[in-house]
This record gives structure tokens, C-alpha cells and sequence, in this order.
């Protein structure tokens, strides 16, 4: 059983993407510590020869590759917070 | 019987006998909206000028003599989680407000085109993440039998809807009980199909190997014309089984008899509150005299079930709300600094506590030395309770749970223990793994508030379910039941 600490949360929340303020640093701290020890069961289960089941159904139902259009760039942008000269603008990622 | 307590099956009935305009049904489904609405809450945005457009548009081409499509005229709710073209979606959540999509999902584009009439969009946990409808970021939806208590939830929106008179029918989606916890917690029918029976395009995913689209409905009838329509293949989704759904009328006339209902009695020996085992076996005992055997089956992996629910919806989900960033739709907040302040500004205000709190959970479940004790576990022990439904399909031909542990609880009253909430997909999320269908019937109240009977099937065997569910319901009245609002 992992100890969680705030590191972990701050840690795990950079992967995410999440900025959290320190009250949720705190209670996710505390909650995921909570969380993982309840599903601590799992641990004990002889599991080394079960393949993982990753889907529920075998088989995908493949379609044609045919060529279609796509969404029209208009409508792709319509619900943009920041869209500009037809692309969606984020600020200056390179030097 | 006033228009609004009436069934899908006797609406789109007299439609097409031209007994009952669509626009009179529609106006007497709205005036119901505009009368328990106020107490009820379950929508989050009502369509009354579209819906009243549309019907008048199919009367007018039924007066024009054109065939009457299966559903005519029928009003349906739709849970706020699946798209209908220039409609907002919010899945309850903040970071999508405003957000309108450019395309309906397949299911609602079928229910249109089956002459069914959208009313509006229904209230949800945010993204589908949630078993009370309190983590709705807009509103809390009230449980019609019960204003002080939960509909349960995620399609808590849509169950309230539908018990409440607003709706005969509703589409809700279910990744861990999500139709069939509300159902049962509004005393109206849930089903959720196997896995891939129904297409998810235009649905907004959460745990992309769980989500299934299903109806919520006051009668097993009901659920299976709705079932009927959306139920099939899809180009748009290759998840989307071709697999084709058998002549569901029959089913719903043939009978219990030589049903063999399983029965884990091992799985429901604590934990259940006494007045809801007490419905749940004079159903069991209601399906006997109608000619079901009931035998004995041991799933015993049940009891990791939720533990393994909560780790595989977790990483699922973190990785499918990823796309949510501020940048290609939704809110944007913040990020004037640089990219990754944009992101993370964005998802932190966007985000209510509960889904952070499962992102941060399936990030760490997936994350570099953690994967192998957690998320590969998880999914080892999924394939261990898919065997044990696979053993016990062996000897019946549905399993009987309760729906859920108990009925409604009280706003607040789990929303301080994630575990605690979490507990309370005890009898749903076992479907939602091992992939296969599950009906929710209202079978009595527990107290003042209703409870279900829960019966899962094998894999693309809906028909056995609806089936005895029909059954049950010529032999039982405990549908007939209304919440006085």
C-alpha cells in the first residue's frame, strides 16, 4: 500500500494537467489514501495467469475506408474560446 | 387519464390512428414540464419551440398521408451527456458551457427520425460521474417521490423526468448503473444493453470500455420500442456491434415460464437494507408463480466488483476528459503566461471536485509504477468477474439483484465520502465489466420510496430480460405506482 502524500497528489496532478488549489492538494491527498486502501483487496487475488480483459466485446465492426468530408473549419471553430485566422490560438509555445 | 401519464405505447397508438395530434401530446407534455418542473428540476434545458416545430411538421405529413413512424409523436428527454445538433451539451459540467455540437449523436438522430419529439436535455452528475445528481455543476435534480432525497443518478435528469410525468421515455447512459441506480431510485424501468448494442457516436465519453446508452421508461413495453429504435450498427462507431436485436414483441408476450432466474445469494447476504430484500424477494417469488425456477449461482468475485469499477472508470476517464484543455471548445480560463497554465487553469476551474478527485485517481492508476498493482490488476480481476457471469449463464438464464442496497438517501447525506458513495454501484457495476445487459423494474417501496429488481442477462440477450421484466409487470402493479407530486 502506497503512502500518498501531497507530493504524490502534485505529482499525479502535473501528469493531469490539473493546477489544485492546496485545500484540494490536501483532501486528494487524504481521499486518494483512502480510496487505494479500500481497493487493497484486489492485491490479494492470485491474478498472475488472467489475462487482462481490456473490452467487453471481441470483435470491432470495421467500416469501409472510404473517403468522406470531414467537419467543415467554420464549424470546427465555432465553439473555439479563442479562435484566429482559421486556427485555434494558444500562447507562444517556442521561444 | 390525463395525455401526460399516458405510455409511449398508447401515444405513437393513437397518432397513427389519428386520434391524438403530436403537437396536443407535445403541449400536454410541456404544460406538465411547466407544472412540476420548478419542484423537480430534472432539465437542464427545455426544447418547447423545437419540440412543438417538429411535431406540427410531423402532423403535417401524417395528414399527408405518410406511414406513422414507430415512435410518432412520442416525447422523449435526453440526457444532457449526448448531442443534438446546435443544441448546447454540458454534461453537467462547467468547462462545457456554452458548448453547442455540429452533429447529433445516432441514438437521438434515430429517435427523430422514428418521429419521436426531443423535449429537452435532462440534468446529470458532471460527465456522468455520480450516483445522486448532485454533482451536477448547474442544479441538483429532486427525486419526485421525495423532494428532501436524490433521483440517484448519473441520469438522475432523466428517471425524475420520467417518473414525474414529464417524459414517457428518456435516454440516459449507464458506465456503472447510471440508468438503472436512478431508475430504480424514481421507480421507473432502466435498461442498459449489452455492451455495443447501441451506438455512442454523439455520446460524450467517460470510461470508453463501460458507457452504454440506454431508455429509461415507466413500462418494460416502453423500454423495448425505444430499445427497438435505437439498438444496431453504426459506421460511425466501430464499437457499435453488428449483431441484429431479435423480434423484441414476442419476448415481451412470451411468459416466464421455464425461466431459470439466478439468484447469488452469497453476494446479497449483508449490506442490504431490510424493507428493500424484503421487495426484492417477494419478487422473486412473484416471478416463481408466474413459472420461473430460481436457482442458486455463486459469483465470487462480486465483492471486487466496485474496487475494480473504480480504478478501470478512473484511467478511462482521465485520459478521455483530457481533451477538455480551453483550447478547441468549452471554457477557457486563465493561461496568459504560457500553455501549460492554460490547460491547467482551465481544467482546475472548469472541473468539479468529484471529477478532479477521479482524474487525479486514474492518472495515479495508470501512472510509472503504479500501472502493473493497479489498472493491470484491475483489468485481470474484470476478466475474473466476466468468467463468473460466463459460469453462471451455464445454469439460468437471467440473475436477480436488488437494483441498489437501499433507496434514496438524502442530499449531503454521502457526498463527504467518496468510498461511501462509491459503495452504493454494488449491484450495478458487475454488468458494466463484464459487459452484458441489465433491466432495473420498480418492485414495491421501502418505506415511502421505491426500490428495484435488477436482472442481468447474457451478452446481446436483452430479450430474455425484457421478457421476464414483462412478466412481472402483467403479474405485478407496482409500476402503476405514482409519486404525488
Amino acid at each position: 500500500m502506497p503512502r500518498v502524500t501531497v507530493e504524490t497528489v502534485d505529482h499525479v496532478a502535473r501528469l493531469a494537467r490539473l493546477s489544485l488549489t492546496d485545500d484540494e492538494r490536501s483532501l486528494f491527498a487524504r481521499q486518494l489514501e483512502e480510496i487505494l486502501a479500500w481497493a487493497q483487496s484486489l492485491q490479494a487475488l492470485p491474478v498472475d495467469d488472467v489475462p487482462p480483459m481490456t473490452h467487453a466485446l471481441a470483435v470491432a465492426a470495421w467500416r469501409e475506408d472510404l473517403a468522406r468530408d470531414g467537419t467543415p473549419r467554420e464549424q470546427a471553430l465555432a465553439g473555439a474560446p479563442d479562435p484566429a485566422e482559421g486556427l485555434f490560438r494558444v500562447p507562444r509555445v517556442i521561444g | 387519464m390525463s395525455l401526460y401519464q399516458c405510455s409511449a405505447a398508447d401515444l405513437r397508438t393513437r397518432v397513427a390512428a389519428r386520434e391524438l395530434s403530436c403537437e396536443e401530446v407535445t403541449r400536454a407534455h410541456l404544460d406538465r414540464v411547466a407544472a412540476v418542473e420548478p419542484r423537480v428540476d430534472a432539465f437542464l434545458c427545455v426544447l418547447a419551440e423545437r419540440a412543438l416545430e417538429r411535431a406540427r411538421g410531423l402532423d403535417r405529413s401524417l395528414a399527408a398521408g405518410a406511414l406513422p413512424p414507430p415512435l410518432a409523436g412520442v416525447p422523449v428527454a435526453v440526457k444532457d451527456v449526448m448531442h443534438v445538433e446546435g443544441v448546447p451539451t454540458t454534461c453537467g459540467s462547467r468547462i462545457l458551457e456554452g458548448y453547442r455540437p455540429p452533429f447529433t449523436a445516432t441514438a437521438v438522430a434515430r429517435l427523430e427520425s422514428a418521429g419521436a419529439i426531443i423535449l429537452g436535455k435532462t440534468n446529470m452528475d458532471e460527465f456522468a460521474m455520480g450516483s445522486s445528481t448532485e454533482r451536477s455543476a448547474y442544479k441538483p435534480t429532486r427525486n419526485p417521490w421525495d423532494l428532501a432525497r436524490v433521483p440517484g443518478g448519473s441520469s438522475g435528469g432523466s428517471a425524475a423526468a420520467v417518473a414525474a410525468g414529464m417524459a414517457p421515455l428518456a435516454l440516459g447512459s449507464d458506465t456503472g448503473g447510471s440508468i438503472r441506480q436512478p431508475a430504480a431510485l424514481c421507480g421507473v424501468v432502466g435498461l442498459k444493453p449489452t455492451y455495443g448494442r447501441v451506438s455512442r457516436y454523439g455520446l460524450v465519453a467517460f470510461a470508453s470500455s463501460l458507457d452504454q446508452i440506454g431508455p429509461l421508461a415507466r413500462t418494460v413495453e416502453d423500454a423495448a420500442l425505444l430499445a427497438a429504435v435505437i439498438c444496431g450498427e453504426d459506421p460511425r462507431d466501430a464499437t457499435c456491434s453488428r449483431q441484429p436485436l431479435p423480434d423484441l414483441r414476442s419476448a415481451l408476450t412470451a411468459g416466464a415460464a421455464g425461466l431459470r432466474i439466478g439468484v447469488p445469494r452469497a453476494f446479497l447476504a449483508e449490506g442490504v437494507e431490510p424493507d428493500t430484500l424484503a421487495r426484492f424477494h417477494e419478487a422473486l417469488a412473484a416471478l416463481q408463480a408466474e413459472g420461473a425456477t430460481l436457482v442458486d449461482v455463486v459469483l465470487p468475485h462480486l465483492p471486487h466488483a466496485v474496487a475494480t469499477y473504480y480504478l478501470v472508470a478512473t484511467a478511462e476517464a482521465s485520459s478521455n476528459l483530457a481533451r477538455y484543455d480551453g483550447v478547441r471548445y468549452g471554457r477557457r480560463t486563465g493561461g496568459e503566461r504560457d500553455l501549460a497554465a492554460l490547460y491547467g487553469e482551465t481544467r482546475d476551474h472548469g472541473f468539479g471536485p468529484e471529477v478532479k478527485r477521479r482524474i487525479i485517481l486514474g492518472t495515479f492508476a495508470l501512472s510509472s509504477g503504479y500501472y502493473d498493482a493497479y489498472y493491470l490488476r484491475a483489468q485481470k480481476v474484470r476478466a475474473l468477474i466476466r468468467r463468473d457471469f460466463d459460469l453462471a449463464f451455464a445454469h439460468c438464464d437471467a440473475i436477480a439483484t436488488p437494483t441498489t442496497p437501499r433507496p434514496a438517501f438524502r442530499f449531503g447525506e454521502k457526498t463527504k465520502d467518496p468510498v461511501q458513495m462509491y459503495l452504493e454501484d454494488i449491484f450495478t457495476v458487475p454488468a458494466n465489466l463484464a459487459g452484458i445487459p441489465g433491466l432495473s423494474l420498480p418492485c414495491g417501496l421501502a418505506g415511502e420510496l421505491p426500490v428495484g429488481l435488477q436482472l442481468l442477462g447474457r451478452p446481446f440477450d436483452e430479450a430474455t430480460l425484457l421478457r421476464a421484466g414483462a412478466a412481472f409487470q402483467r403479474a405485478t402493479r407496482h409500476h402503476e405506482r405514482r409519486p404525488a407530486l
